[in-house]
């Protein structure tokens, strides 16, 4: 006992050794390298870890001793997936159940034991820890950047290069109509002329402001290209694939992190109408996935490692939006595919850590965590229901027009000659963008600080052009204004918003899948506050001026303060997203989060139901599962009904005219014969069975530990050659003594592959498919093996039956 | 990383002094225009009355005006800010300095060194199978080497492998990340 217990320290520290460097990036498979068996996962630690291997298991390999083979490890690549395939859920939970047992069956044994099986239990708690902090600081390094570099187009800060335009004047005074003047604070025409009025000027800030927008945009697309391809795009839809049990590798890795960091404060900052709540969500499961290799327990098991995927995601809205509930829900909704209750009370630990950290760095100052936080608490009455009603209407029309173009025009990026120029795109849209932006002072401003604008209510110590109302200064009222007729300036800043939002919602669509990380909560959510301030000055006007009819008579009198106009931008901004992305709950307490305050609750849900209805009524997809399908990732959509009356047998491999199934038998297969069948078809995995005539099944094989197992035998066991025999079963089968040792892999063997009958329904089939995460599954009749159906199967199928291309579902 | 998540997490609790104010807001009063005033001063003391000199006002109507004004104390930490620029903009220049080195010097570095044999060049290649062949031969050669400079040219020759393999599905067979 104690010789064994020793040289499974040993295994394990050398297996811990193996692992450290086996990082994500090591198991990407060679492409046309996999016919070559020499070839197959190669790195040089796995020679190393075989060397050990064998010293230590001598002459166990042979499985003389059925107790050996009990303790036999399983070679290091056994068990391991390759790249854009789908992990397999229920291997992975049951490895995860077996490495609990082990350690709490050894915990009764020593201290040590007992340590490491209370150390193992809190490891979970201690890297939801790690990756708040982590997360927390990287957002609060992309926000202070982004601040900093979106102010370095307009002008400089002589006392310090490292303050923002705000900053730069905090400690001066500044005047109440001209807020944003001080002399510390130099634009670029002033840096250079001297002087900062005149036509000359003007002209020179502009070009300014061009050149540097188009300075940070080529930046950020080179350094994506050079060092981090799948740094680009917003990140989730690839996140959403990723959670429901595919693989990506390297798409979660520590250059991606860097670059997607290094490059959204770029991209931001360069002007374009982008945001960065998506490439967060990206970031911080970045920092998951690293922070996962610290630890075993995740590190091995995949299952394990997606559940702290999950909690990441919901650190990553929860800093976006300085709402840790909202980031919660947002990771249950619209990430995450399975979400176990643990992962719900540590999700939540991951996203209030991170929200702190953030709170301590304090990027905004006043300790807020977003920049458009609102403050007012002012009530609303029952009849601007309609007008709320009509705001999520106009989201969900919004929503469905955004989606549409943007996928065609993605499309058209993915199958033409335009994606061969991925940098001059940039260069364009940026271009584009930065001289329409610039002489309309609403889109020159930073998008966050457009909505923060949008959704502040006019007090007196408002100077802004918004708030250029009609007062009457003799009135003794405090900050609480009535409704006032409006200025010029008011006047003004509502054609100059309308302008806006004609250019905000055409340039979205094609910045948005561009080749930096785009984000799409800021956008769409400017584009509602632009529709909803408009839609709320313009009813603020007709009741002031028409304060005597039957609808506003009863509850808005003169001289008493009633819309609230800011009330109307938040509304609207909740339609237009909901309108888009097709959240629900989520959507709304993310935004209650941003008010504090629970009064706004029943508007803000009546335009996030209207809008996602009427969005739902024209397209079904949102945003992010539209790009799912665009890509063809292999996801099965876990919220929509199977309602057709197939049968399993339609949908199952070999069709009728088909080559019958490939199959292994448990005991009559050579070496070579099995290397044929892996050379000669590319499945992924083949069902073993007791012999060809019998098509009674044993069990299920994947072709990747096939490949490894086979490999490694031929290396390092003694004897095993071409013409070997491999077996499945517990005990070698009678040859005669001349023959060459064999091969026993039943180690390898999936015993219980899960099967049902051809004359099962589809809607089963898919449920099981859904509730189990299962890859394949195989077909039986009258208990003899009759086929397979595939994941990529179910997805052709459901394409099919809805009238979509099949061939469109590229992945495995 | 460690870096910045150690450094942020001392520096923000450095708060200077000079990084508190109190801001009073005051809208026109009478013929009075708006103001706004900032002065140094702590919490307890963030009120009207000690912000706001000199008091525009004459004595009866201070009240008044302080009641129309809005003070707020506010803290930043301009070392923060400092540090997290000069983090982001090093990283920055590091990142542009390896491009440049791997664009530019890499390829002329190589081709003083061993003549025209084929490693690994520009990023440019698109399509070709051929770097795979020269991956598989760069991997096994330098296998049979084992000392840290070998290491680190053979881990930088891996990465460069994925950096490709990711460049050619994302930009050129367009597979993933449309």
């Amino acid at each position: 006992m104690g010789l064994e217990a020793l040289a499974m320290d040993q295994k394990g520290y050398r297996r811990g050794s193996f692992q450290s460097s086996t990082s994500d990036e090591d198991m990407l498979e060679i492409a046309g390298a996999s016919l070559d068996f020499s070839m197959a996962d190669d790195d040089p630690p796995l020679d190393r870890e075989m060397g050990g291997f064998s010293s230590y298991n001598g002459g166990g390999m042979n499985g003389t001793s059925t107790m050996m083979d009990f303790l036999e490890e399983p070679l290091p690549g056994v068990g391991t997936y390759e790249d854009f395939n789908t992990i397999d859920w229920v291997r992975e939970k049951s490895r995860d159940r077996d490495r609990h047992r082990e350690i709490t069956s050894r915990s009764k044994e020593s201290t040590w034991a007992l340590i490491h099986s209370v150390s193992d239990a809190f490891s979970g708690w201690l890297l939801m820890l790690l990756i708040g902090l982590l997360a927390g600081s990287l957002a609060g390094l992309i926000d202070i950047s982004a601040h900093w570099m979106t102010d370095l187009k307009e002008g400089v800060c002589l006392a310090g290069f490292w303050f923002n335009h705000e900053h730069c004047c905090w400690k001066s005074n500044t005047t109440f109509t001209d807020r944003d003047k001080c002399p510390e604070w130099e634009s670029w025409s002033q840096l250079i002329l001297g002087h900062g009025e005149g036509a000359f000027a003007y002209i020179l800030n502009y070009f300014m402001y061009v050149i540097w927008a188009l300075l940070f945009s080529l930046l950020a697309v080179l350094l994506v290209k050079g060092f981090a391809p799948y740094a680009c795009g917003s990140g989730i839809p690839e996140i959403k694939t990723i959670l429901s049990g595919f693989i990506i590798r390297g798409y979660l890795g520590k250059w991606t992190l860097i670059i997607k960091t290094i490059t959204l404060v770029l991209a931001v900052s360069s002007g374009l109408s982008l945001g960065k709540e998506g490439p967060l969500v990206h970031v911080a499961c970045c920092c998951g996935n690293i922070l996962c290799h610290l630890f075993t327990k995740y590190r091995k098991n995949e299952a394990k490692r997606r559940e702290v995927l999950s909690a990441a995601a919901a650190a990553g809205v929860s800093v976006a939006f300085g709402a840790p509930i909202g980031g919660v829900l947002f990771s249950l909704e619209e990430v995450s595919y399975y979400f176990p209750l643990k992962t719900l009370w540590r999700s939540f630990f991951a996203a209030l850590v991170a929200a702190f950290t953030l709170r301590s760095i304090n990027p905004f100052g006043n300790s807020r965590l977003v920049l458009f936080y609102v403050e007012f608490h002012m009530p609303w009455h029952l009849l601007e229901l309609v007008p709320f009603i009509l705001l999520g209407i106009f989201g969900g029309l919004w929503g469905a027009f955004f989606i549409r173009s943007n996928i065609a025009w993605c499309r058209r990026r993915k199958t033409t000659k335009l994606g061969k120029y991925p940098v001059l795109e940039v260069f364009v849209v940026t271009a584009i963008t930065a001289i329409l932006a610039f002489p309309n002072e609403y889109t020159r401003m930073s998008t966050s600080e457009l909505i923060s604008e949008l959704f502040n209510d006019c007090g007196i110590l408002d100077s802004s052009k918004l708030c250029e109302y009609v007062n009457d200064f003799n009135s003794t009222k405090g900050d609480d204004l009535p409704d006032r007729a409006a200025g010029p300036g008011v006047y003004t800043a509502m054609w100059q918003l309308a302008l806006a939002l004609i250019m905000k919602v055409f340039i979205t669509i094609f910045t948005f899948g561009m080749k930096v990380p785009s984000g799409l909560f800021i956008p769409s959510m400017a584009v509602g506050a632009i529709a909803g301030r408009l839609l709320g000055v313009a009813v603020e006007q007709l009741a002031y001026y028409h304060h005597d009819w039957a609808i506003f008579s009863g509850w808005c009198s003169q001289g008493a303060d009633c819309i609230t106009p800011g009330l109307y931008a938040m509304v609207g901004a909740a339609a237009c997203l909901g309108g888009v992305t097709r959240m629900t709950v989520s959507l709304v307490v993310i935004m209650f989060e941003l008010t504090g305050g629970l009064e706004y609750i029943v508007p803000l849900m009546a335009a996030a139901m209207t809008s996602k209805w009427v969005a739902d009524a024209i397209g079904r997809e949102g945003i992010y599962d539209a790009h799912i399908r665009l890509n063809g990732y292999p996801f099965l959509e876990a919220k929509e009904e199977f309602s057709h009356k197939t049968l399993a047998m339609d949908v199952m491999r070999p069709r009728r005219n088909d080559p019958p199934l490939t199959v292994i038998t448990q005991d009559s297969m050579t070496v070579e014969d099995v290397e044929t069948i892996i050379n000669e078809t590319t499945y992924s995995g083949y069902p073993v069975v007791v012999s060809r005539e019998s098509q009674r099944l044993v069990g299920f094989v994947l072709r990747r530990d096939l490949i490894i197992s086979i490999e490694n035998a031929r290396k390092k066991q003694d004897g095993i050659v071409s013409t070997s025999v491999i077996y499945f079963t517990d005990h070698s089968p009678p040859l005669p003594p001349s023959s060459p040792s064999m091969l026993k892999l039943r180690s390898i063997l999936d015993l219980s592959p899960f099967t049902v009958t051809d004359q099962t329904p589809m809607e089963i089939v898919v449920d099981i498919f859904r509730k189990l995460g299962l890859r394949q599954c195989l077909v039986t009749h009258n208990g003899k093996l009759l086929g397979i159906i595939t994941k990529k199967d179910v997805l052709k199928h459901i394409a099919q039956l809805a009238n979509q291309d099949p061939d469109s579902i590229l992945f495995n | 990383l460690s870096l910045i998540l150690s450094s942020s997490l001392c520096l923000c609790y450095a708060v200077n002094s000079e990084d508190v104010r109190c801001k009073c807001i005051c809208p026109p009063y009478k013929d009075h225009s708006g103001q706004i005033y900032n002065k140094n001063v702590s919490q307890k003391d963030c009120d009207c009355l000690h912000v706001v000199e000199p008091m525009p006002v004459p004595g009866p109507d201070v009240e008044a005006y302080c009641l129309r004004c809005e003070c707020k104390y506010e803290e930043r930490s301009s070392v923060t800010i400092k540090v997290t620029i000069i983090i982001y903009l090093s990283i920055l220049g590091l990142l542009l300095l390896y491009m440049v080195y791997l664009t530019l010097v890499e390829p002329i570095l190589k081709r003083r060194l061993f003549g025209h044999s084929q490693l690994i060049q520009s990023d440019e290649d698109i399509g070709d199978h051929q770097p795979f062949a020269n991956a598989h031969d760069v991997l096994a050669r330098s296998r049979s080497r084992a000392n840290v400079l070998n290491k680190v040219e053979y881990a930088q020759q891996r990465w460069k492998l994925q950096v490709q393999e990711q460049r050619k599905s994302v930009f050129d067979r367009h597979v993933v990340l449309s």
